[in-house]
């Protein structure tokens, strides 16, 4: 019988695991930490109608106050778990630490005097999400990374003086930044190693229409081009260097080059950290300890093997199944991910997984008409489907390719 | 119960015609969601729930 469940995270994954814990009938006491002063906020829009300035910024908050105090929780913000004892059930609390980067805090011990609080539980939801990966010289002005509202809200503050704009790593963030930035018809370079923008993601096929458009739209591409350094002047950023020695003139950088799973706080705990918190099929770390949303790893035995998702669904996913396991239904989490993104007129939809090694066959459409799809398909399995502004009803079909076909995966 | 979407805030992923097809729909030209029965029978509560609490957009509301 669970008598006080902590959730720590309070972005989507936390707050699904708190909503579902109430609506799945736990009454016990509840208490929600969050590590930035916001109420629980949506991501997605931050690198879309946040930056474009399209919404104003209110409109990311996903509850508002009555929602929040309907969870009946002890919701405190500005706070951060900083260790946890799994033996003795308890966590180490503190403030949120001042200035840029708490992954480069240290961790800090129980003793008294140190502001650190003990937080006894007996359920625990780890929800903490990811942090934004740096590069060297990132304390510098004028270079942003985007991950949280604030981190979105100063780099549409500086985008708005028209800046020259640099922006580093290619994939989904990088790609979205670049495609807000000339929407507000800025000066774009997007800087990748790799040889075309998402092609990590989605391989050669697609990412080369995704180079195409960002072309077409006036977006500059520097592909299979490393930064060795950023230029500066009186600690303001002033260009981009590249492996082949050019400087890129820029007034402001973009670093969006992946983000690391928040575990540091964890290190002590003794639970298995690899790429993120490892958990097994139902998304338990130890008895009582859950893990959702960025943060987890997890076995999908849908797709039978170990994944980490950082796309907004699986974060209420799992973090609703999550609430269920605690409450004892311990079941595997066996969800098909999904992700979209939209860049200028291209709304891109994917369903499944992406392997490298995958083949990829056109299943609608036409790609030389920008309205399409592709099936992923590994060992004779379709495992993901990727559309391109296509139609609604085809897409749904092909999604349940991938439900349907899967499953043959976990029986061989 | 009464049921509404947020079109300016629908990202189209069609999570809501998994959820409670009939219910919801997606536009062909664009896949936003539109309600087809913003006063769904009783019985249908469970999945217009689920639908609500499964859209990425937040952009499903249920009163009632």
């Amino acid at each position: 019988m669970l008598r006080h469940v902590v959730v720590v995270g309070a972005s989507a994954a936390g707050l699904s695991a708190a909503e579902s814990l109430r609506s799945k009938g736990y009454d016990g006491k509840l208490t929600l930490i969050g590590e930035e002063p916001h109420p629980p906020y949506d991501r997605p829009p931050l690198t879309k109608q946040v930056l474009s300035g399209v919404w104003e910024p209110e409109r990311v908050v996903l509850r508002d106050q009555t929602a929040i105090s309907k969870l009946d929780a002890d919701v405190r913000l500005g706070q951060t778990a900083v260790g946890l004892d799994v033996s003795q059930r308890t966590l180490r609390l503190g403030p949120r630490t001042a200035g840029p980067d708490p992954a480069r805090r240290e961790p800090q011990s129980g003793q008294a005097g140190t502001g650190v609080e003990q937080l006894a539980f007996d359920g625990l939801v780890i929800a903490t999400g990811v942090r934004a990966r740096r590069l060297p010289g990132s304390e510098l002005a004028g270079v942003h990374t985007v991950r949280t509202l604030d981190d979105a809200l100063a780099l549409r503050s500086a985008l708005l003086s028209g800046p020259r704009v640099v922006v580093v790593g290619a994939g989904f963030l990088g790609t979205e930044v670049a495609a807000a930035a000339r929407g507000l018809g800025l000066d774009v370079t997007l800087v990748d190693p790799g040889p075309a923008p998402l092609q990590r993601q989605f391989g050669v096929r697609v990412a080369d229409l995704v180079a195409q458009t960002h072309s077409d739209h006036g977006v500059r591409l520097r592909m299979n081009s490393g930064v060795t350094r950023f230029v500066s002047t009186e600690g303001r950023v002033t260009g981009v260097e590249l492996t082949d020695r050019t400087v890129l003139a820029a007034d402001v950088v973009v670093v969006a080059i992946g983000a690391v799973p928040a575990t540091e706080w964890l290190a002590d705990s003794r639970l298995p950290i690899g790429d993120g918190l490892e958990c097994d099929a139902t998304c338990r770390a130890a008895p009582g300890i859950y893990a959702a949303g960025d943060v987890a790893s997890w076995y999908n035995p849908r797709f039978d093997r170990r994944m980490r998702v950082e796309h907004r669904l699986n974060a209420t996913e799992q973090g609703s199944a999550v609430a269920a396991n605690l409450l004892g239904a311990d079941q595997p989490f066996a969800p098909v991910p999904y992700f979209w993104s939209d860049q200028y007129d291209v709304r891109l939809q994917a369903y499944g997984i992406f392997p490298r090694d995958a083949t990829t066959t056109v299943v609608h459409g036409d790609p030389s008409d920008r309205r399409f799809a592709v099936a992923y398909v590994e060992n004779g399995t379709v495992v993901g489907v990727l559309g391109w502004n296509c139609p609604p009803r085809d897409l749904r079909a092909l999604r349940q390719l991938v439900a349907d076909r899967a499953p043959d995966l976990v029986g061989r | 119960m009464k049921v509404f979407v947020d079109q300016d805030r629908c990202v189209a992923s069609g999570q809501c015609v998994f959820a409670a097809d009939g219910v919801f729909d997606q536009r062909d030209e664009d896949g936003i969601a539109v309600v087809l029965d913003d006063s769904p029978p009783d019985d249908r509560r469970a999945e217009v729930q689920d639908a609500a609490a499964g859209c990425p957009a937040v952009a499903i509301t249920v009163e009632g």
